[in-house]
């Protein structure tokens, strides 16, 4: 994939990233600004998700229901998703409609009406949304340890925000987090497509331009302490299967052991394909897989290493066999990670690694809404040459390296190892 | 407001990236395989995918999910590999492919780097004509399905899915899930996976499409080398399927689910084939009634105006036979019959007045111009060229879909509506506690 892209900054602040991709008449945009749940406080928890439903609620330009059918009209697909460090916003359309994709976001970063009545509609559809998740029991156990994983550091909350707090944060709680955080010098603009350069550098200068700057961000710095010692989480509930979860506290994806850490995880549980709307390959014979699933003590696992603006959790999960206890799986888990501890793997396995990933890349790169993800993404934790040069710095990983990964990180004292457990209907309180 | 021109054109360029006659290759093997290719040269990869005629149809009722267990097992092990170096080879180059059941079909799909397409057709191959079925792997897989199973069991989605099927599809295969009940896949011996294999794998309708960084020519060669010289004399032609019988009130099925937050309801009844003429009206319909923007009517009322759900939309599955045409809708149970009669009062409405004018503008603006995303990818074209095949489209159905969009009028779509949907004569499926 060509990775030349224009990059520069309006007068006002805004980081504009530009691709042109002359493959298909498509052009995708993307708004991304530097606000997440790691931006919340306990009693505003889930703010900036609620807030990202607000902006589909209107502008005086553009009021409720005319954005979704205006780009629908023309034939677009439209969404936004609100994350820990982040919360985006795109538009991918044919080439010659994009123009309202890139009008509607100039507009609803500094306009949105957030209407008292349309706040307390949207109440009960973000509780629900809530209600929809607590419904699967990974969810309620992934809540639990997320809290214990972070006790000081905001990382602690979900996204979602607690119900306790859905329930009573008001409209201007909102429109206040919405003016803080909402504005040209806190975004990055990323439009990737058939366009040419030149005069979409013109039309951003003409819409954005004019946007005033605000003061800069502040985002609260609350540092995880070290943890000291193995936390045990149980979460019992009325599903009748057994999972097993293990978060261990990783390395930043902008730190050099984020890369071995990727093939390390490649090894346990699979390579994680890089194309957000889907399309990794099976774990079928990753070293966990072997050893759980294989060993009929699961019928799946799978793993995770999110990229983040401060230190995360690399996750394990594991669906436990019907027949199988935790204990059994939890100890089949550590005999791996003793394994690797112990013995680098080959040169082969990590060269293995790198052609998967580089497959993955070729999937990925079929898709311009999923380019576009990428230059925006990789720019809230690091820099897109994050991800232009993600093969070659994989390539250069060591089993040494793989090693001292598995050593300095997968070790109990770093571990919030956590089950949901089924009990008994009659046990269990409503 | 100045409009930002690009450098493209704009209907000529769109037109000619829809796959037509001219650039997709079409071959007939001799035992009965029908082969489809277009190159992308753009992509380092290739997308595979396909179907042939074997499906839970053939499942005898006390063996359910029997053609379902079948296809997931083909990947288990075959003649020339065993289960660890199927997927040695493939997720040592980053390939992917797995074999689903439906009802009808069994489908597959693949993709890899352009440069291992031979690879992934010989697994495609080995998996269709060789599988072994090795014991200790066939229980494994029934373990996870069973666990599948019981997971099924504990979703609202899911749960209220089945218990509306069940209620429209009273005494019709299309009642029966095609993975089966706990029970039926307990009774699944090692022998019934080696016999049906046997006697309903082959070649004749497998229809097979290859899209990506690879020449149609040297596509269709990959593709006869490993599937070419296939035959079953004995293969059986699909069964046909009964007809549905209609509602003639409204039913409730209510199934209980302890410790959700959360319930599902499904409602509707019986729609449409895709073959059938009122397709493109009805889908258009379907688009105005609950998908449009943020779930057209359906979302406006129950989500945008009550509030009462996250998602809440409409869906009509047109396939070898008639599908549901349902709303679906995630809701707090104190308020499911809020809900229901919201719906009910929108299914009245749309069955007994035309849609609006803009309103069908709209969605005709909409299917047309989605076709360059929704074909943006090899896999997106490689299911579009399936479908031109698997209901006998045409291979210029892209090129004149704008004029076939365009030709539906409002009373055809009043007319479809009305045809498929009673707001007296609906099943109401609820999942929850």
């Amino acid at each position: 994939m060509d990775s030349s892209i224009t990059k520069y900054k309006l007068s006002n602040g805004m980081q504009v990233m530009l691709k042109e991709i002359h493959t298909a008449p498509i052009i995708s945009n993307w708004v991304w600004y530097r606000v997440g749940s790691r931006d919340e406080i306990p009693g505003k928890t889930g703010i900036s998700h609620w807030v990202e439903h607000m902006q589909f609620k209107g502008t005086p330009q553009f009021p409720s229901g005319i954005l979704d059918k205006a780009i629908s009209r023309e034939g677009g697909i439209w969404n936004a998703f609100t994350y820990l460090d982040w919360t985006t916003y795109f538009e991918t359309m044919p080439a010659d409609k994009i123009d309202l994709g890139l009008r509607l976001e100039a507009d609803r970063m500094v306009n949105s009406i957030f209407d008292a009545e349309e706040v307390e509609s949207e109440r009960t559809v973000i509780i629900s949304e809530r209600q929809g998740s607590e419904n699967q029991p990974m969810f309620q156990l992934g809540e639990v340890m997320r809290a214990a994983a972070f006790r000081v550091h905001p990382y602690h909350y979900e996204i979602i925000g607690d119900m306790v707090d859905l329930e009573t944060m008001s409209r201007d709680d909102l429109y206040n987090h919405y003016r803080n955080y909402y504005r040209p010098n806190n975004a990055v603009m990323v439009v990737a497509g058939d366009f040419d350069t030149k005069e979409m550098k013109v039309r951003i200068e003409e819409l954005y331009g004019p946007l005033q700057a605000g003061d800069e961000t502040v985002r609260q710095q609350r540092p995880e302490p070290s943890q000291r010692g193995e936390h045990r989480i149980t979460v019992e509930g009325t599903d009748d299967t057994t999972y097993v979860s293990a978060y261990y506290h990783s390395p930043l994806a902008s730190e050099p052991d984020f890369f071995p850490f990727i093939v390390l995880d490649s090894l346990l549980t699979g390579p994680t394909g890089l194309n957000m709307f889907g399309g990794g390959i099976s774990n079928k014979t990753s070293r966990l897989y072997l050893k759980l699933v294989e060993g009929d003590l699961a019928v799946g696992v799978r793993g995770g290493l999110p990229a983040t603006i401060d230190p995360y959790v690399y996750s394990i999960s594991v669906t436990v066999h019907p027949e199988r206890t935790p204990d059994e799986v939890i100890t089949a888990i550590d005999e791996e990670i003793q394994r690797v501890q112990d013995t680098p793997p080959t040169q082969a396995a990590v060269d293995r690694a790198v052609k998967q990933a580089r497959a993955l890349f070729a999937y990925s790169s079929e898709s311009i809404t999923n380019q576009a993800f990428w230059m925006g993404f990789t720019e809230m934790y690091d820099s897109y040459d994050w991800f232009t040069g993600y093969l070659d710095r994989l390539a250069t990983v060591t089993p040494d390296d793989v090693q001292r990964i598995a050593q300095t990180y997968l070790v109990p004292r770093n571990r919030i190892l956590g089950t949901y457990l089924p009990t008994k209907n009659n046990e269990v309180a409503k | 407001m100045k409009q930002l021109s690009v450098n493209s054109g704009q209907w000529s360029v769109v037109a000619s990236s829809l796959p037509g006659p001219d650039d997709i290759t079409r071959v007939e093997l001799s035992n009965g395989i029908t082969v489809l290719a277009r190159s992308n040269f753009n992509s380092p990869s290739v997308s595979v995918s396909g179907y042939l005629h074997v499906g839970g149809l053939f499942d005898p009722d006390e063996k359910l999910g029997l053609a379902d267990y079948v296809s997931a097992a083909l990947m288990r092990g075959t003649e020339k590999r065993d289960f660890q170096e199927i997927y040695q080879a493939m997720e040592s180059v980053g390939a992917a492919l797995s074999f689903n059941g439906a009802t009808h079909t069994t489908g597959f799909g693949g993709k890899s780097l352009a440069e291992d397409l031979s690879l992934l057709m010989e697994l495609i191959s080995e998996g269709l004509r060789q599988p072994v079925f090795p014991d200790q792997q066939i229980e494994r897989l029934r373990a996870q399905l069973l666990t599948g199973l019981t997971l099924r069991a504990q979703d609202t989605r899911d749960m209220a899915g089945m218990a509306f099927d069940q209620i429209v599809y009273k005494d019709h295969p299309y009642s029966r899930p095609e993975d089966g009940y706990p029970e039926t896949v307990q009774a699944i011996t090692r022998q019934d996976l080696v016999d049906f294999h046997k006697k309903h794998y082959g070649p004749r309708g497998l229809v097979i499409a290859v899209v990506g960084g690879v020449s149609p020519e040297d596509a269709v060669d990959k593709v006869r080398a490993a599937l070419g010289d296939w035959q079953n004399p004995d293969q059986p032609h699909p069964p046909q399927i009964p007809s549905v019988t209609p509602l003639e009130e409204l039913v409730t099925h209510r199934v209980e689910i302890a410790g959700k937050s959360q319930a599902d309801i499904v409602i509707g009844a019986s729609g449409l084939a895709r073959k059938s003429e009122d397709f493109l009206p009805a889908s258009l319909g379907n688009s105005v009634f609950g998908q449009f923007g943020m779930m057209g009517r359906i979302g406006e009322a129950v989500r945008e105006k009550a509030g009462l759900a996250y998602y809440a939309y409409s869906s009509m599955s047109a396939g070898m036979g008639p599908g549901p045409w349902a709303v679906n809708a995630g809701i707090n149970p104190d308020n499911i019959d809020k809900a229901t009669e919201l719906i009910r009062a929108e299914i009245k409405r749309f069955v007994n007045e035309p849609v609006e004018d803009d309103e069908l503008a709209d969605s005709k603006a909409n299917f047309i111009g989605r076709l360059p995303l929704a074909l943006e990818s090899n896999g997106g074209v490689a299911g579009a060229m399936i479908n031109l095949e698997r209901y006998d489209l045409g291979m210029d159905y892209y090129l004149r879909y704008a004029e076939r969009i365009e030709a539906v009028t409002k009373e055809d779509v009043l007319a479809a509506a009305s045809k498929y949907l009673h707001p007296d004569k609906l099943a109401v499926a609820i999942a929850g506690s």
